[in-house]
């Protein structure tokens, strides 16, 4: 964690290796894929474990029915493809083939939110947290660098039930240290502070570490959270920092229904209400662009993050 | 070709008896609950009567035997026949039949696997249970086991594309130890199939997607155990089995009668019904 950033590998590409390492552990874990091998990078664990791979092909819905049946049969399948068409169009496959009978299957989106940059909106997943938080029973992770993804993959695998995985495009910031510890639910407090809280995770928590950094430098000492778990929310660390700190910013690279600022929003008003602010898309989608060009238009940059740290004080 | 199964004029009355039991059962239950889909229950007990008694290794004293053959109900509507058929093979005591749809029973309106033993699957919303069914077969390939995966897929059910994508998948990944069953009554909740949305020609489909097709009266006995036993010889691909079907079987004022597709009997007329059941077939 650095107040300038360092890139790292991207999310997806520590997904595939993690999946490789876990495979060679576990002879019980499978992995399905619909023809994006190559970009989730489920193909490193098709290369390896050619046997134990199955290529669905640009069918999602079959996909995801199909990986609960193999764990109903005591698999652990790890089914991947960007997070757009995974949860969006197998959302109701999801919901009946695994959420309901509570199978152990892993999903893992990879793409996930505008940072994919170039190829435009009809590949951005901007919903995917929101529609697998609202699946009973699953756990929803958005790891933010190459370390938390390796941790939380892992975890994943050793969590018995159904997991949502975000992963991302880019070459991630270097958040954490090697042997950084995560527990499924449990929140990392990256920086501590007092005067407010800015709770992130992905992509996003890079952007809360400089803007705190930059407002280290206005006097303002802001406590920084990764939140990679948005399901099951770590209800004490919030309840905590809006006791502690008096003040709340939520940031993610997601629509501002149903992710993460709505989780930390339903514990701070059910438990201590604080003023709060929000970054993510307001209502919209993106469009091309590069990651950094989008990320200025759509307001999920460091300096956006410093307003909303400035208007919440204000509230305070 | 040589048939795994012997069949005995013995055997085949004892299935007709059961049949019989389980419509009753369906009759029964649909009343009590006040809601249901008799029909397509009906249409599928012969088949599912086949599987439970005849055909699937399955053990009710440990339904979670590995090695067990396993059943899909992809067309989930239809749970009154198959928790009929779980319950007389003996998963759970037959007078909780009676509690289906109500508050707090595992007998819920479409099947749902944690909540009862022996189902396989939660169906209900159409098109899944041959993709599910599939992975299983999947699972079975690569642990190297010999169990049987059977589903049951609806005709209307087959207007979901989520039923072609699995045909597709089944056939590649070479999954001869999936059959499948279409129950072929011709009939969804709006009307006759051929009005609705025509799934014809629906044996050239499955045989042009790679799947072994064989087509059958869904009411005789013989044919559906030959059918099956044909699936179990047959080697690197899949089996479907269309099977054709009366809507309502069994009930001289069900049968073909799109209304109880998805109503239940009055008292009076499952009256009748019962009466027609203990005389007919």
């Amino acid at each position: 964690m650095s107040c300038k950033r360092i890139y790292g590998m991207a999310t997806r590409d520590a997904y595939g290796k993690t999946l490789v390492e876990l495979g060679k552990e576990n002879p019980d874990i499978v992995a399905l894929d619909a023809d994006l091998s190559k970009s989730t990078k489920s193909a490193f664990f098709a290369k390896e474990f050619k046997d134990r791979f199955f290529n669905m092909g640009i069918a999602e819905a079959n996909m995801v029915s199909t990986a609960a049946g193999l764990a109903a049969c005591g698999k652990v399948p790890f089914a991947s493809s960007f997070a757009s068409f995974l949860m969006c169009k197998a959302f109701d496959q999801l919901r009946m083939s695994v959420a309901n009978p509570h199978l152990n299957v892993k999903v893992v989106g990879s793409h996930g939110g505008i940072s994919i940059g170039e190829d435009g909106a009809s590949q951005m997943a901007v919903e995917d947290v929101a529609l697998a938080c609202s699946l009973p029973g699953f756990v929803v992770l958005v790891p933010a660098d190459e370390v938390a993804t390796k941790a939380l993959v892992r975890l994943a695998a050793q969590h018995v039930g159904p997991v949502y995985i975000r992963t991302g495009r880019p070459k991630a910031p270097i958040v954490y240290q090697a042997g950084a510890h995560f527990e499924i639910g449990k929140a990392n407090i990256l920086r501590e502070g007092i005067d407010i809280t800015v709770i992130a995770n992905g992509l996003l928590i890079q952007e809360a570490i400089e803007a705190a950094c930059i407002c280290s430098e206005k006097g303002i000492d802001v406590r920084v959270i990764d939140m990679h778990t948005v399901k099951p929310v770590d209800v004490n660390v919030i309840v905590q920092s809006a006791q502690t700190t008096g003040a709340i910013v939520t940031a993610e690279e997601h629509l501002l229904s149903g992710g993460l600022g709505a989780a930390v929003s339903q514990i701070v008003a059910e438990h201590y209400p604080v003023p709060m602010e929000f970054i993510g898309l307001r209502d919209t989608y993106a469009e091309s662009g590069t990651y950094e060009g989008l990320f200025r238009k759509y307001g999920l940059t460091a300096g956006h993050i410093v307003g909303k740290i400035e208007e919440a004080l204000k509230r305070k | 070709m040589k048939g795994h199964f012997q069949i005995k004029q013995m055997d085949i009355n004892k299935l007709t008896e059961m049949a019989r039991t389980i419509r009753r059962d369906v009759i029964e239950m649909t009343t009590a609950a006040g809601s249901g889909h008799p029909g397509g229950s009906l249409s599928a007990v012969d088949v599912v009567t086949v599987l439970y008694f005849k055909v699937m290794r399955h053990n009710p004293k440990d339904p979670g035997w590995v090695d067990r053959d396993r059943f899909v109900l992809s067309k989930g509507h239809a749970a009154p026949a198959l928790y009929s058929a779980l319950a007389r093979s003996g998963y759970f005591p037959p007078e909780q039949l009676l509690t289906l749809r109500k508050m707090g029973s595992p007998l819920q309106g479409h099947p749902e696997m944690k909540r009862l033993q022996g189902i396989e699957a939660s169906t209900g919303s159409l098109g899944q249970g041959l993709s599910i069914a599939a992975g299983m077969a999947l699972a079975g390939k690569l642990d190297k086991k010999d169990y049987r995966v059977y589903v049951m897929i609806g005709d209307g059910e087959s207007e979901e594309g989520q039923i072609w994508e699995a045909a597709m998948s089944s056939a590649y990944y070479k999954l001869d130890n999936l059959t499948a069953i279409m129950d072929y009554n011709s009939q969804q909740l709006d009307g006759w199939i051929k009005d609705i949305m025509d799934i014809e020609p629906v044996v050239d489909k499955w045989k042009g997607f790679g799947w072994h097709v064989i087509e059958i009266d869904g009411h005789n006995f013989h044919q559906i155990i030959k059918a099956i036993d044909e699936a179990m010889v047959t080697q690197g691909r899949p089996t479907m089995i269309i099977a054709k079907t009366v809507k309502g079987k069994g009930v001289s004022f069900m049968e073909n009668n799109v209304e109880f597709h998805g109503m239940a009997p009055t008292r009076e007329q499952m009256e009748v019904a019962l009466k027609e059941l203990v005389n007919v077939l």
